[in-house]
């Protein structure tokens, strides 16, 4: 569910690589400016490629690895319909995870690779996500502000110039705004509950409203990536658009079921149509991209033991298989 | 099946009935809650990723039944409880469910080998509930039985997978099926407040289930290259509410919510 590029500024990344052929860069250009979808055996610049693998693995390490904080509540959802609809919101996370591991297969990247990468600590995931869920409320506020901040980033995507990852945008966004509806619907529940119940809403707004909104990336005055990715229409708006229109659509949504926006500078703009808010910590965010975020280390030791208490199952799924075959040969 | 056409609707269910088909629903309920959140603890920590998304499959589909039977269940009580009152707010002793649901996960072959035995039998007792005389067990079984076939059949799969894989595998599938063999007799019992209701037609007669069950599960456990798990005495109590010393743990984790703020609506 995020799709910013947080890999680090690729200086050796130019529009061709040297000894591409420039007619071919160009003939790709120019279909790419007029919107067309490139698909997986089309020729594509070395560049494109591997920037469209690292942004669409990150999605994909995101939307497994997200499905851990909210893993951690679901034995403890406090109603059947709740432990439901969490089960199968978790459930669509990891058919995300699953389908866009296909699509970035489909530059040519086998999905071990992939995983090897994420538990390595060589690919990153949404920072969001290194942030612990401490009460039922923080599920609310990872459907509302986390799903919401995806769908702010994703729409767009169902328009990127590279197919598979456009197609696979299409259901993950549908799927999103189903997530975005019952996140804010626990949290409207909490906030027109008990005193305890409404605390713990604005306990929870507290904590995820700034790192939702830097989800959305680096300011565009900082964000290397961006004008290349704008260009290959791999990205359709900027980082600080996308942020804006989001603030701009949640703030409201705080105020109607009564709930604090914790940003004492945030303040209308007529002029701009658009809320005016706060500076935002990017020591903090460059930190937890760094791997220093509160349970970084929990997040990665919990995907890298499920991966490696798995090998055994995984090894004698392949076991059988090469016996299924060989008998089938014989 | 003699009280079939007399039992159309709670209206005509005579009151008598109530207590045991309270208990017998809560049975059923229990069954598909208990096992429904075992699951979830596999969340984001299973084997690969199209195994997280078949257990999170499997969960759902027991949360579902368990929400329908346990709604029933209060309707029949007549008490004023819903669903969510009796998940999160009974106390160990009260729970219905067989021990089987109840262990822990263990590994993958152990949660492979609990699922392949629960569903085995589950699929069988739901064919037989849709010819409950009570008409609402009736529906909820008949969108269950389809559900419950496609649990075992990807538990037996698993379990053939993991049989016949590697060394290690088959050892991790013979000990999954020995910490859940002794539950077995458990599910095929019939006592004295269930006799009534399979007279009634309302029940099905899970003695009658045993044949089958043992069949399908030597079937599959031949082609698992596994031998057929031995245990002397079966261990029961959970239909009765003395249960293993897992589920007050699990209840505490699942109860904790709904317990701490009692005046509370989520």
């Amino acid at each position: 569910m995020y799709t910013t590029e947080l890999g680090k500024p690729d200086a050796k990344a130019p529009v061709a690589i040297g000894g591409e052929d420039p007619a071919l860069v160009a003939a790709f250009e120019a279909r790419v400016a007029a919107d067309e979808f490139i698909e997986p055996k089309d020729w594509m610049p070395e560049a494109y490629r591997r920037t469209l693998v690292r942004q669409i693995s990150q999605h994909a390490h995101s939307e497994i690895v997200g499905m851990l904080p909210e893993g951690n509540w679901l034995t403890r959802a406090p109603s059947l319909r709740r432990k439901a609809v969490l089960l199968a919101k978790v459930q669509d996370e990891g058919g995300h995870g699953l389908y866009l591991y296909c699509a970035a297969e489909t530059l040519g990247t086998s999905r071990d690779e992939m995983i090897d990468a994420l538990h390595s600590g060589k690919a990153k995931y949404s920072t969001i996500f290194n942030y612990p869920t401490l009460t039922w409320a923080d599920i609310g506020a990872i459907g509302w502000l986390v799903d919401g901040a995806a769908i702010m980033n994703q729409v767009p995507l169902q328009r990127t110039s590279y197919g598979p990852y456009a197609r696979a945008m299409v259901r993950v966004c549908k799927e999103e705004s189903f997530h975005q509806r019952q996140g804010y619907e626990i949290m409207m529940a909490l906030a027109g509950g008990t005193p305890d119940q409404k605390a713990m809403a604005q306990d929870a707004l507290n904590r995820w409203w700034w790192p939702s909104i830097m989800m959305f990336g680096p300011p565009d005055d900082n964000s290397p990536n961006s004008a290349q990715s704008m260009r290959w229409r791999i990205k359709r708006d900027t980082n600080d658009e996308l942020r804006q229109k989001f603030v701009d659509v949640t703030v409201p949504q705080a105020e109607y079921i009564g709930l604090t926006v914790p940003d004492p500078d945030l303040v209308w703009n007529a002029d701009k149509g658009g809320y005016d808010f706060g500076a935002i910590d990017w020591e903090e965010f460059y930190a937890v991209v760094r791997g220093e975020g509160p349970v970084a280390k929990e997040r990665m030791k919990a995907r890298r033991d499920a991966w490696d208490e798995g090998a055994w199952v995984r090894e004698a799924a392949s076991a059988y298989e090469a016996t299924r075959a060989a008998r089938r040969a014989a | 099946m003699q009280a079939q056409s007399s039992i159309k609707s709670d209206a005509h269910l005579p009151a008598q009935w109530h207590p045991a088909l309270f208990d017998y629903l809560l049975r059923l309920g229990d069954d598909s809650l208990i096992l429904g959140q075992r699951l979830t603890e596999w969340c984001g920590h299973a084997p690969a990723l199209e195994v997280d998304l078949s257990l999170a499959n499997i969960g759902l589909d027991l949360i579902g039944q368990a929400t329908l039977f346990l709604e029933l269940a209060g309707e029949v009580e007549g008490k004023g409880r819903n669903g969510d009152r009796l998940a999160f707010h009974r106390d160990v002793l009260a729970f219905r469910n067989c021990l089987l649901v109840e262990q822990p996960n263990g590994d993958f072959a152990q949660t492979m080998a609990r699922q392949l035995l629960f569903s085995t039998y589950s699929h069988a007792l739901f064919e037989g509930l849709c010819q409950s005389a009570e008409p609402r067990i009736a529906e909820i079984a008949a969108k269950a039985v389809k559900e419950v076939r496609y649990h075992a059949e990807l538990a037996a799969d698993w379990v053939i997978r993991l049989g016949d894989g590697t060394e290690d595998s088959s050892t991790r599938m013979i000990d999954g099926l020995d910490w859940h063999w002794r539950f077995v007799e458990e599910l095929f019992e019939v006592d004295a407040l269930e006799q009534p209701l399979v007279e009634a037609g309302i029940a099905v007669d899970r003695t009658q289930l045993r044949a089958a069950f043992d069949t399908r599960i030597a079937a599959v456990l031949t082609e698992a290259t596994l031998p057929l798990p031995v245990y002397p005495r079966g261990i029961k109590g959970g239909r009765t509410g003395h249960h293993s010393e897992h589920l007050g743990h699990l209840l505490a984790v699942m109860q904790y919510l709904p317990r701490s703020y009692p005046d509370a609506v989520w």
